[in-house]
Formats: structure tokens, sequence, C-alpha cells
């Protein structure tokens, strides 16, 4: 089944995704995805976890590399892109991975200085400003001098957003930002994310399972499962949907066309242990 | 750990590196053979040359003067055939002077001692040393010994 | 026995395929050494990190083996009254052996099993992937610095191994068991070419690091990124460049003296 989803004509779209296929092994994780993701909205894309989220932001950034199909970034068939030319693009690309990510041996504020250090012989005065600037942002201006492994959780995240933020990308990838997350630094990611977004014009690409937190900042969600798309549209459209897929999705229900079973043997077979080996 | 505790401590690190260096270069080794294109060359046959050795040193009055640089066997005149290296400032080794080859201690290792002639021409670069005199080898003294009586 | 042999062949493809990973990821570090032009501060960072962190433990082994040296020497040459050649005799084994090899397998022991366990767990905390999507190449940035340092490194280490060991020795022969120390000196400096010994030696410690820092940095790069994955390879770059380091010794031995 391969689902085309058109958008509202009038919305560009900055990422665009055609008949992806990617496996990992014997194991197929992508069977001929495709998407398209607005530009300047927030989109989030959603899945049981293990269908291959992180992968697909990896893919978009170029880490990995397609068996089949394209995915246009702007304009450009990532899979296709010379070396320099990926590289250039992902300075305009910000990516926040699930740990954070930042370089252990630096302290915040020279975390948040090392893309402008390594892409740009800007002096150091100014520098200190862009930093600064991005910090406060994120509220951590008083964290400059701490070394990672004394941040939070929720703070390092924060770092990593404002190091993501700080070459002045076009668009930005969150991969599961939420989790792990109390209330309250969820609640300051979410209204961070947001303000960022629309104060800067840029295109996030949230992945999540976090249903309600993402689905409330969203303007545009993606199911995915089992290596397709399942379902799209505005969080509106998808609250209203009639599939299974959604409904067992938006209500959390174990079981459904989503098994709660990863495939196995027959459970009678398994534990009679007949014919093991 | 700043970056400039990091720099001064790497710093020293070099520092340190160099200064071993100079240790071995002059206090545990000799460079003669770093400037060992700086000598001439002189050969010198044997019947026997025992264990020497190439890199052996070549001494006059027990003062070394120079090395062994090459040993080959002759196929022609039947003997081994010594190239030696002398350093450039002892240039004037009469034409009579003998080579020999000498144990350093009764086991120690063979080194080639010259003895000086007295003739007035010089050995010039490239000339052969006329009188040798081979090593002695233990096993052959032993059997000439048995022999004899 | 079908199986047996299978599962063997298996092995070896998977050896070939690692071995071959292993020189392209070798390459592009060596592509990316020029980078280091007009970056100094990574160097310096890195050499750190290899030479001075493994600087005291050098030292100290250093000062041992030679004092060991020296009175193991002494017992054999004052049997045929030759302990005047004490000083050339520790000198010889040393430049020529025991200096490049004991610091290359101390260099690997404390540097090389960190460079591993850093570099895998960069891996596993996803900063590696976090610089390339910064646009910054890790090639350049976390693997060619660290190649060069150990290049550096592990050399300059083997000769501070050699100087404080020769000391070593002369603490035991002249100082306590009396040879003469015009003699230690004299004997090392009349038989001991720098050319020859001192130099061949450092050869050997320039391949030795250079060899160790592959395998640690390859290791690192192509671990699994768990904490499981980083101790293992941590365990096999000891393991591999300890055996590396032996064989290779064998074979330059073989090939200059
Ligand atoms: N490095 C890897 N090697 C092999 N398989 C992997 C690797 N990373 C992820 N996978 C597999 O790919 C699938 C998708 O992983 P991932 O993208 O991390 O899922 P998600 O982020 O949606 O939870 C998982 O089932 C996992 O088993
Ligand atoms: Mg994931």
């Amino acid at each position: 089944m391969s689902n085309v989803i058109t958008l509202d004509e009038n919305a560009e779209s900055l990422v665009k995704i055609r008949d992806l296929h990617f496996q990992r092994g014997s194991k197929q994780i992508f069977r001929g995805i495709e998407m398209d993701l607005p530009r300047g909205q927030i989109t989030t894309i959603m899945g049981p976890s293990g269908t291959g989220k992180t992968t697909l932001l990896k893919l978009i950034g170029g880490q990995l590399k397609p068996a089949k199909g394209s995915i246009e970034v702007d304009g450009q068939n990532v899979p296709k892109l010379s070396r320099s030319a990926l590289y250039a693009l992902r300075k305009r690309m910000g990516m926040l991975f699930q740990s954070g990510a930042l370089l252990t041996d630096l302290t915040v504020f020279d975390n948040v200085a090392f893309p402008v250090r390594e892409h740009t012989d800007l002096p150091e005065s100014l520098v200190r400003h862009l930093v600064l600037m991005r910090l406060h942002a994120v509220g951590l201006r008083g964290a400059r001098d701490l070394y990672p492994a004394e941040l939070s959780g929720g703070m390092a995240r924060r770092v990593a957003l404002a190091r993501a933020l700080i070459l002045d990308p076009t668009m930005i990838m969150y991969d599961e930002p939420f989790t792990g997350q109390d209330p309250i630094s969820m609640g300051v990611l979410l209204d961070l994310i947001k303000t960022v977004n629309s104060a800067l014009g840029l295109t996030s690409i949230i992945v999540s399972h976090d249903l309600h937190e993402s689905m409330s900042i969203s303007d545009y969600v993606v199911i995915v499962s089992d290596g397709v798309v399942v379902e799209a549209g505005t969080p509106e459209a998808l609250r209203a949907s009639e599939s299974p897929w959604v409904q067992q999705f938006l209500q959390g229900k174990s079981d459904g066309p989503v098994p709660f079973q990863l495939e196995a043997p027959d459970y009678r077979d398994d534990l009679l242990g007949a014919k093991h080996g | 750990m700043n970056s400039r505790s990091v720099e001064i401590l790497v710093g020293v690190f070099m520092a340190l590196f160099f200064v071993a260096m100079a240790f071995l270069v002059f206090k545990a080794s000799n460079l003669t053979s770093l400037s060992g294109a700086k000598g001439y060359e002189l050969s010198a046959y044997f019947e026997n040359i025992g264990g020497l050795r190439e890199r052996a040193p070549v001494t006059a009055g027990g003062v070394r003067v120079g090395q062994v640089s090459q040993i080959e066997y002759d196929g022609e005149t039947f003997q081994a055939k010594v190239t030696l290296t002398i350093d450039e400032q002892y240039n004037a080794f009469p034409e009579d002077t003998t080579a020999s080859i000498y144990t350093a201690g009764l086991l120690g290792e063979q080194y080639i001692g010259l003895e000086p002639g007295a003739e007035d021409e010089v050995l010039m670069p490239e000339d052969e040393i006329t009188l040798t005199q081979s090593a002695l080898v233990l096993e052959r003294l032993i059997g000439q010994v048995l022999l004899n009586r | 026995m079908v199986d047996l042999l299978q599962r063997f062949g298996r092995g070896w493809i998977g050896a070939f395929e690692r071995f071959g990973r292993a020189t392209l990821f070798l390459l592009q570090v060596i592509i990316g050494l020029p980078s280091l032009f007009g970056r100094g501060f990574l160097l310096v960072k890195q050499l750190y990190s290899t030479g001075v962190m493994t600087l005291l433990i050098i030292l100290v082994s250093g000062l041992f083996v030679g004092m060991v040296l020296a009175l193991q020497g002494y017992n054999s040459l004052v049997r045929f009254s030759a302990e005047e050649a004490l000083g050339q005799f520790v000198a010889l084994v040393l430049f020529r052996e025991l200096a490049p090899v004991l610091t290359a397998l101390l260099f690997a022991g404390r540097a090389g099993s960190a460079m591993t366990s850093e570099i895998g767990l960069m891996k596993a905390t996803e900063q590696l992937a976090g610089l390339e999507m910064m646009a910054v190449d890790p090639y350049k940035r976390v693997y060619a610095p660290r190649l060069l340092a150990a290049f550096i490194a592990v050399p300059a280490l083997t000769a501070m191994f050699g100087a404080v060991a020769i000391l070593g020795g002369h603490l035991v022969g002249v100082e306590m068991l009396g040879v003469d120390a015009g003699a230690y000196w004299s004997q090392m400096q009349s038989e001991v070419s720098f050319r020859h010994d001192v130099l061949s030696g450092m050869l050997k410690a320039l391949v030795f690091g250079f060899v160790i820092c592959w395998i640690a940095i390859f290791e690192g790069a192509d671990c699994i990124p768990t904490s499981e994955g980083v101790s293992s390879a941590t365990t096999r770059t000891v393991v591999y460049s300890s055996l590396a380091v032996l064989g290779l010794d064998f074979v330059l031995t073989a090939l200059m003296f």
C-alpha cells in the first residue's frame, strides 16, 4: 500500500520523500515511504518505537544512504549529493539528538560556540555575542561554564538546541525531545520549540511518540508504521480520522492493528519446545 | 584542565623529548657512522677474517680511526676482501702499513689494528693494504699445537 | 563438520571484511591529515592526552628496566670478566629492542585503550553523529589529530624511556655494583652507533605508534555503540596492538639488523 499524501497546495514543502526503501541487515525498515513536510511549520513524525523514526532523520541528514528512492531537502536530492555539497547543506540543518550529543570535553559555552568556530573565522568577541544570545534564548546563560556531565537531561537538550540554532539553520530536526522530561521541562521545551519556530521562521521536524504534547504544537502530523506512512494531516484531521491505526495510536490501546507481540512462533509450540533449533 | 596548562605540559613533554634525544646522541652513542661519508676507503685482503663483522672498529695505536664498512669474498684470489673506511683526518698512513685482525679480550669482539710502517709514500684513497695478518682462529691454533707434538 | 567448516569460512570472510574496512578508514584519516595545518591546538590537546598522560608510567618503567638490565647483565658479564662492557650491553639491548617494544606496549595499554574507549563513547552518545550533522568531519576533527599525536608521542616516549633506562643502568651498574663509570660510558659510546642502533629503534617506535593508533581509533569508530561494545573494543585494542607490536618487531628486526 502506498499512500501519497497531498498537502494543501499553498504550503510549499521543504522536504520531499519519494518511494524510500531502506533496510538494516535483513530487516526492511522502510518500504516505499512517501511524505512532504511543509516549509515554515512544525511537523511531527509519530510511530511506535523501533519503526525507524531516528533512522528517517538520519536519512534526511544524509548520514545513511537509502537503498532506493529520493529525499529532497530544499530541492537537493540528499543521497546523490557530493560530500562537500552535503556538508554545505548540513550547515543549514540543525539536529537535536535524543541524548543531546554535546561534546563532553567542552563547556556549555564552547559547545554552543563549536559550529561557529569550526565554520567561520569570526572574532572571539562576536562569537561570544552569538553564543550568549542563543544561551539566553534557551534560558541557560548562567550555565555557560558547566560541563555537559553537570547538566540535567532537559538542560542538555536546551543547550543542544542553542547549538543547533547558532548557524541560523533553515530547518531543525528533533529526535524524541520530550522523552524522560518532567512536566516542567517538557513545558519549557514545548514553548521553546514553538517560539523558536515562529520567531526564526524555521521548519521544524519532531520525531516523537509523546502524542498529546507533540500534537499540541504541530501544524502537521505524519504517522509511520511498519515501513510506510499510515496517515498524515493536521492534528484535527487525525483526531477525526476513522482509521483503526490512528485510533489505536491516539488512544494508546495496547493491541490492535499494531500488534503487541513482535512476530514470533506460536506461543503454545514455543512453550512446549516443539521443533526447537 | 584549562588549555594554558595543557600547552605548558605539552611544551615540557617536547622539551624532555629533545633532552632525551640529545642525551642519546652525545652521551650514549657515537655519531661517527652518521658522518661515515666523511672518510676515505682502503681495502685489504685476508686469508681468514675469523669473526670480524661489518662496522667493527679500525684502530691505530689503540685509537679508533675508522670502521670496517664492507666484507666480501673474492672468488678469484680466494681471499676475504675487507673494505675499511678511515676518518678523513687520518690521511697519512705509510704504504707499508700492516693490517691485523685482533680480538678484544679472550672472547671479545674482533677489530682491525693498523701498524704504520716506515715508507715515505702514503696510502691514497682506494689503495690496498698489502701487508695483512689474518685472525687468530682458536681452533686452528689448538690444532697446530696438537699436530706439532 | 561441514557446519564447522562453514563457520570457519565465515570467520575468515569476516576478518577480511574488517581488515578492508580498517584500511579504507585509515586512508580517509590520512586524507584528513593536511587539514591539521593551522589547527595546531587539536594536535596539542591530543599530545597531552596521549604523550603527557603516558609520561610518568614510561619514566618509572624505564628506570626499573634499566636497573634490572644492569643487574642481569652484570651477573652474566662478570663471569667472563667483561663487566666493563655493561654500558654497551644495556644500551644496545635498550635501543634495539626494549625501549621501542616496551614503550609501545605501555602506550597501547595506557593511551591506546583510552583512545578506543573515548571514541567508542563518543559514538555511543551520538557525539560523532552530532559532529557529522554539524558538518564537521570526524576524520579531520577527531581521528587525524590522534594519529599524528601518536606518531610523535611514541618515538618521543621511546627516547625518554631509553635515556632514563641508561641512567637506571648507571645507578645499579656503576653506583651499586662498582663498574667503572668511565668504562660504562666509553664502551657505550664506542659501540652504540647513532644511526644503526638509536635511529633504527626510533624507526621501530614510529611504526609502532602508527599501528597502535590505527587499531585504537578504528576499534573505537567501529565498535558496537553500547557499553558492552565499547568495553570489548577496548580489550581488542590492547590485545591486537600488543600482538601487532610484537609481530612487527620481529619483521623490523629481521629487516634492520
Ligand atoms: N545501527 C543499527 N544497526 C542495525 N539495526 C539498527 C541500528 N539502529 C537501529 N536499528 C534497527 O532499526 C530499527 C529502527 O530503529 P530506530 O530508527 O532507532 O527506531 P525509532 O527511532 O523509531 O525507535 C530498529 O528496529 C532497530 O532494531
Ligand atoms: Mg529513536
